[in-house]
């Protein structure tokens, strides 16, 4: 009986505090889910006539907005709540891309203009008789996606623990982390190098034996792309709040404080820097068969830096305020670039100046100055009721 | 042949029957104090580009004592700390934890999770945490990034919580963030961080600067009160406050032990006359 | 400053040359009646009789028919049809063809299509134009030309060309041409010689010679079966042994210098970082942009004087230090004052600043490189010898790198300005107690180190294609820089560049330039890891 009503008390207990920190953040995932569920089944269900249907292209450009979205999160994690400010997340994100390319690539199999069953056409173009040994198995998706994590993670893991080890922090580790994605765009751009050059990896055909043009592979993608931010979301929201999430930000706040009470900052860092990164492959993974081609471009350092301002804009340390940025920010960059493509520039330049200046919180800075004295209140509440369950509502925003 | 030699000694080295192999030594052990001393420093020499911060220093620390440390700016009172807790390498010299500990031998992580804490001389805390889990974050156990992830407060460390605040007296402050507390709050915390790690021995860097006299006050009855159950070396330039809670005092003076004693034995001393409190005499 | 004469005097002939257009009377007086009228004969000849006319035409005419001769070699001959005139033509960018007097190159105006007709010439022909040309530079031309004459008949050591060579050296040489005639007569020696002796002086005389032809005999003569002497051949193998060895080491000292022309655009571009990151300990990530603005001033400078090309660069300087200076007290003043000690925060509005830049001077300018002009004293070679040749351009943004070093060094140790930095870099608070007007001190230094990065705008644009992107591709190069060499450090600074340089021009042969820019990449990532203040860090307690 005891053991029966202390396991309740445990699920109630697990329960508030998955929705504790915020109405806002579970509104998000709802909305969420259900703007993509409506926008898929308007294009599916509805005739193109209709004045509800969502066009392909539309879905298409929701898909990749969602991946800027989990990219903002990944950059957000370690940004917003560890003060590691990676400009060169964009790698992560374009080596997770390019391992689901390659897979897409092999899958084109002999439907390519040189009709080589093995090569990809960028090889047969150069006259190279046999595939590279890393494009090896790279036709199976499972081991396609296991390499497009492990490569990140591996780099991410490496970079992190001579980086962290040493102690470089601060700007010099930005500017690590942009010559990292910098060098690295090089090599890619390199026909040597195996990966298509210049002009990286396109025309893919299908995906898992589903056409890729098709309407359906396309609500598909959306679909899965939306579950996974969810999930990415959700584990990111149980990693911050936990007492992990309270070290990172600890870290963040005075490093050799934690240090100093036993904590071994550096292996936080590099873990959490691991996950960022992780979770940057998966947007890339699931970016390039969307958009249907990755190339070296993916890897410049004005990329990896624009997803800093999508975060900016947001509202750092708050994971919600990742993924609002992230979708504001590109659909203002989509509407901008139609209308006038040249002023594009001015106003991501003038955002990064505005944002940084005058909102360094964001727009979720921006909302919770409006709430503030209402969650003071319900704090002043909270501690009157004596309770001692150790969650504030304020401390950590997710 | 010179090498040969050199290899037999790296052997004889390596197969001494008097060491134990380093991988091979429990990472967390409590240090040995059979003879009544937690702290030995000996031969303590440290140098920043030429300048001397410690020269030769010698001090041992007996368990369970309240030792004050006073001295000149650059007298390497900080400098010491900053040894002892593994910030700073020496150039050469011995610091030993208990008998069995060589403090030397590690970080500054590993020091803290030994059961040795440090309050700074600026006051630090976790601003952006409560207070509740600036302490949460302080509390003795294991610091590993996975524990940390799974990890979920027990009776007992809630206990200990309450305990603490009681002992600095943020009963009250319990859900305030740290970054609105006072100064005087935030030096108290600070202390309260330590005491949530149960520590042996604490390193306390100028408790009271800051602080009203009342709040010193009170500061000095914590810090008399916490002596005997743990070991605290305290560093603090306020003679006032010193004089109420020290019962031996180590004079520091360019980098090496002037005099040690009582206050008064102290205050006597020609030497520390001379060169501290000269004026003051 | 000898250059500095020829490229007054060269101003002065552009400017004679121009005045005398003036009248169609001038040009017709400057041929010789004699030629005249075996110029007359050219139109109509065949190609077999166009060689006898050549030859007359070198006969009569002598020095005054080389430009004749270079534009047949050229092709670029022309005859009017109708009026049998003869002319220079050259298609001109739009596609015009504008035919120019052969002898002044005074414009005659565009021709059409039909109206004018090739004076044709063969393989044989320009052979014999080329000798004629070699003939006149040897006899007649300049220091320079004549070198140029030697050394293209040591290719070709026929009797001809040398009683050719003897009836110059009577005419008198300079040393160094008459050394390359003795040069010509050993090589002849060696070859013709008949005595062990005499030939083994010939290849004594040739022992540490670096022309081309000298080592082709040395090679050829150790390959040949059937070379009886073994001491000549053992001489020349010695003598080919001792040249390649010196090759080498001219090569090496090739790539030392491309390596440290590399490193002074590096230097140059990171030295206004250093500033500005390693004193103030503001990151400007719009610095790139700052160096761009450099480099369009010197192209707007440029299109405002076209006619006096040669003093733009003297102009841009100034002009570049005030544009980029000005707009880098603008940011300072607008954004960064705001910023401070928020330098993750600085970092990211500069880069805005950055994307601003770029693209007003793509909607202003274009988004396509411009065109900057290298006036004519930065271009061509010094040759120091015929292996080793160093291009002006570079060698002078050596100079020039080393002379902003200097100079800033020179301001940030003694003026007052310097002082107050160094003052401020150190502790703010203190500074600001003792009456340091510390807003003040900020925006100058901010401006002296975007007025830098303007500075090398100009040098970069001598080098590289001006365009938007300019900056962009240096940013992170310079950070590096600053970084590794230490930060606060400008001897760092300056050992930095110049070994980044050195050792991305060395890795080059081996690997190709992209994978030697990576592998220098990777190097500093790992380095910075290792030592993470830098190769000069700035040690002691204030420093933790």
């Amino acid at each position: 009986m005891n053991a029966m009503s202390n396991l309740i008390e445990k699920m109630t207990r697990v329960l508030t505090e998955l929705r504790q920190p915020g109405k806002g953040s579970s509104m998000l995932v709802g909305v969420l889910l259900a703007t993509t569920l409506a926008m898929s089944a308007a294009n599916l269900l509805l005739p193109a006539d209709s004045a509800f249907y969502v066009s392909t292209y539309t879905i298409t450009l929701m898909g990749k907005y969602l991946c800027f979205a989990m990219l903002a999160m990944a950059v957000d994690i370690i940004w917003g709540y560890c003060g590691i400010l990676s400009l060169g997340h964009g790698a992560f994100f374009a080596l997770g891309g390019y391992g689901m390319g390659m897979y897409l690539m092999r899958q084109i199999g002999d439907r390519g203009v040189y009709g080589n069953p093995d090569l990809p056409d960028f090889m047969v173009f150069l006259n190279w008789q046999e595939l590279p040994w890393y494009w090896f198995g790279m036709d199976q998706f499972w081991f396609a996606v296991l390499m497009a994590l492990a490569i990140p993670g591996l780099l991410a893991f490496v970079f992190g623990w001579l980086a962290f080890r040493s102690r470089v922090t601060g700007v010099y580790l930005s500017i690590m982390t942009q010559a990292l994605t910098y060098a690295l765009m090089l090599a890619f751009f390199r026909n040597e190098m195996g990966f298509g050059g210049n002009n990286g990896l396109t025309d893919f055909k299908d995906i898992l034996g589903f056409d890729l043009q098709a309407d359906a592979t396309r609500v598909a993608l959306l679909l899965v792309t939306t579950l996974l931010l969810v999930i990415a979301f959700i584990t990111s929201r149980a990693i911050v709040q936990s007492r992990l999430g309270r070290v990172i930000v600890a870290v963040r706040d005075a490093e050799a404080r934690a240090r100093f009470l036993g904590y071994r900052t550096e292996r936080y860092k590099v873990w959490l820097f691991v996950y960022s990164a992780l979770i940057a492959a998966v947007a890339g993974m699931l970016y390039v068969p969307q958009v249907g081609i990755i190339n070296p471009g993916e890897f410049s350092p004005l990329n990896s830096i624009e997803v800093v301002v999508w975060v900016a804009v947001g509202g750092r340390g708050t994971l919600y305020g990742a993924i609002v940025g992230a979708l504001l920010v590109n659909y203002a960059k989509t509407r901008f670039t139609a209308i006038m493509p040249d002023g594009w520039l001015f106003a991501l330049g003038a955002l990064f100046v505005i944002v940084t200046v005058y909102l360094p919180q964001g727009l979720a800075g921006l909302l919770q100055r409006f709430g503030r004295s209402e969650s003071v209140q319900a704090a002043r509440r909270e501690e009157d009721a004596g309770s001692d369950s150790g969650i504030s509502t304020r401390e950590v925003n997710a | 042949m010179s090498n040969l030699n050199q290899f037999a000694g790296q052997a004889r080295e390596l197969l001494r029957r008097d060491t134990t192999w380093p991988f091979l030594v429990p990472r967390q052990r409590s240090p040995d104090v059979s003879k009544q001393v937690i702290l030995y420093l000996e031969g303590l020499n440290v140098s920043f580009d030429g300048f001397k911060a410690l020269n030769d220093l010698n001090l041992y620390v007996n368990d369970g004592e309240l030792r004050c440390l006073i001295g000149a700016n650059g007298a390497g009172k900080t400098t010491l700390m900053d040894v002892i807790t593994g910030k700073t390498r020496c150039d050469s010299g011995s610091a030993w934890f208990g008998q069995n500990i060589d403090l030397l031998a590690h970080d500054e992580a590993e020091i803290a999770q030994l059961g040795i804490g440090r309050k700074f001389q600026k006051p630090t805390v976790f601003e952006a945490h409560t207070v509740f889990h600036n302490l949460e974050l302080s509390l003795q156990g294991s610091k590993g990034v996975w524990s940390a992830l799974t990890a979920s407060l027990t009776s007992i460390e809630s206990d200990r919580i309450d305990e603490v605040l009681k002992i600095i007296g943020l009963q009250n402050a319990r859900f305030q963030l740290a970054g609105a507390l006072s100064h005087g709050q935030k030096q108290w915390l600070e202390i309260g961080m330590l005491l949530a790690a149960q520590p042996r021995l604490l390193l306390i860097d100028e408790p009271v600067a800051g602080m009203t006299a009342e709040e010193a006050e009170r500061t000095a009855e914590l810090l008399t009160s916490l002596a005997g159950k743990h070991t605290v070396i305290v560093v603090e330039h306020d003679m006032e406050f010193v004089r109420s809670i020290a019962r031996t005092v180590t004079v520091l003076h360019q980098g090496s032990v002037l005099a040690e004693g009582t206050m008064d034995q102290v205050q006597n001393n020609p030497d520390v006359i001379e060169v501290y409190l000269g004026e003051e005499a | 400053m000898k250059q500095f004469l020829r490229s007054v005097s060269l101003v002065l002939t552009c400017l004679l040359v121009v005045l005398s257009t003036g009248s169609a009377l001038a040009q017709s007086q400057a041929v010789p009646p004699a030629v005249e009228e075996v110029l007359q004969k050219l139109p109509e000849a065949s190609l077999r009789e166009t060689g006898e006319l050549v030859q007359q035409l070198e006969q009569v005419g002598g020095a005054e028919m080389r430009p004749l001769f270079e534009t047949m070699l050229a092709g670029d001959l022309y005859f009017h049809k109708t009026s049998g005139e003869l002319m220079a033509v050259q298609k001109n960018i739009a596609g015009e063809l504008i035919g120019r007097d052969v002898f002044t190159g005074a414009e005659l105006g565009v021709q059409g299509r039909r109206d004018i007709k090739k004076i044709r010439v063969n393989n044989r022909l320009r052979g014999q134009l080329r000798d004629a040309i070699g003939r006149i530079d040897l006899l007649h031309g300049s220091e320079a030309e004549k070198r140029t004459a030697v050394l293209a008949i040591l290719d070709d050591l026929s009797a001809n060309n040398l009683s050719l060579l003897q009836s110059a050296a009577d005419v008198g040489v300079s040393k160094s041409v008459g050394d390359l005639i003795e040069l010509a007569n050993a090589m002849v020696r060696l070859r013709d010689g008949s005595t062990t002796d005499d030939r083994l002086a010939a290849i004594a005389l040739m022992d540490d010679r670096l022309e081309a032809p000298v080592r082709n005999q040395l090679r050829r003569l150790v390959d040949d079966e059937n070379e009886q002497d073994a001491a000549v051949k053992a001489a020349a193998q010695e003598a080919l042994e001792n040249i390649t060895e010196r090759i080498e080491f001219y090569g090496q000292m090739e790539q030392l210098f491309f390596g440290l022309s590399l490193g002074s655009v590096l230097l140059l571009a990171a030295i206004g970082l250093a500033i500005t990151f390693g004193v103030m300990g503001v990151i400007n990530m719009a610095h790139g942009e700052m160096i761009m603005l450099g480099a369009y001033t010197t192209y707007v400078i440029q299109q405002l004087m076209p006619a006096s090309i040669e003093y733009s660069l003297l102009v841009a300087v100034p002009a570049a230090f005030l544009v980029s200076g000005s707009v880098g007290v603008l940011i300072e003043r607008g954004v960064i004052r705001h910023l401070q000690g928020r330098p993750l925060e600085t970092l990211l509005a500069t880069f805005g600043i950055s994307l601003i830049l770029q693209q007003a001077v793509r909607s202003i300018f274009s988004p396509l490189n411009m065109q900057v002009v290298t006036p004519e004293w930065m271009s061509g070679s010094l040759a120091i010898n015929p292996v080793f040749s160093v291009t002006y351009n570079r060698l002078y943004i050596l100079l020039f790198a080393l002379a902003v070093f200097v100079t800033l060094l020179t301001i940030l140790k003694k003026s007052s300005l310097g002082l107050n930095v160094r003052a401020v870099s150190q502790n703010r608070d203190m500074a600001k107690a003792m009456g340091v007007r510390t807003e003040m001190v900020d925006a100058m230094t901010f401006g002296l180190g975007s007025g830098i990065a303007g500075v090398a705008g100009v040098a970069l644009s001598q080098l590289t294609n001006v365009g938007p992107n300019l900056g962009q591709s240096y940013i992170i190069d310079s950070f590096m820089v600053v970084v590794f060499g230490g930060v606060g450090n400008l001897l760092g600074t300056l050992v930095g560049g110049f070994s980044l340089g050195v050792a991305n021009k060395f890795l080059e042969p081996a690997t190709g330039a992209v994978l030697a820019n990576i592998i220098v990449l990777v190097c500093l990532i790992l380095f910075i890891q290792k030592r993470p203040k830098g190769l000069f860090p700035q040690r002691g307690r204030a420093a933790e």
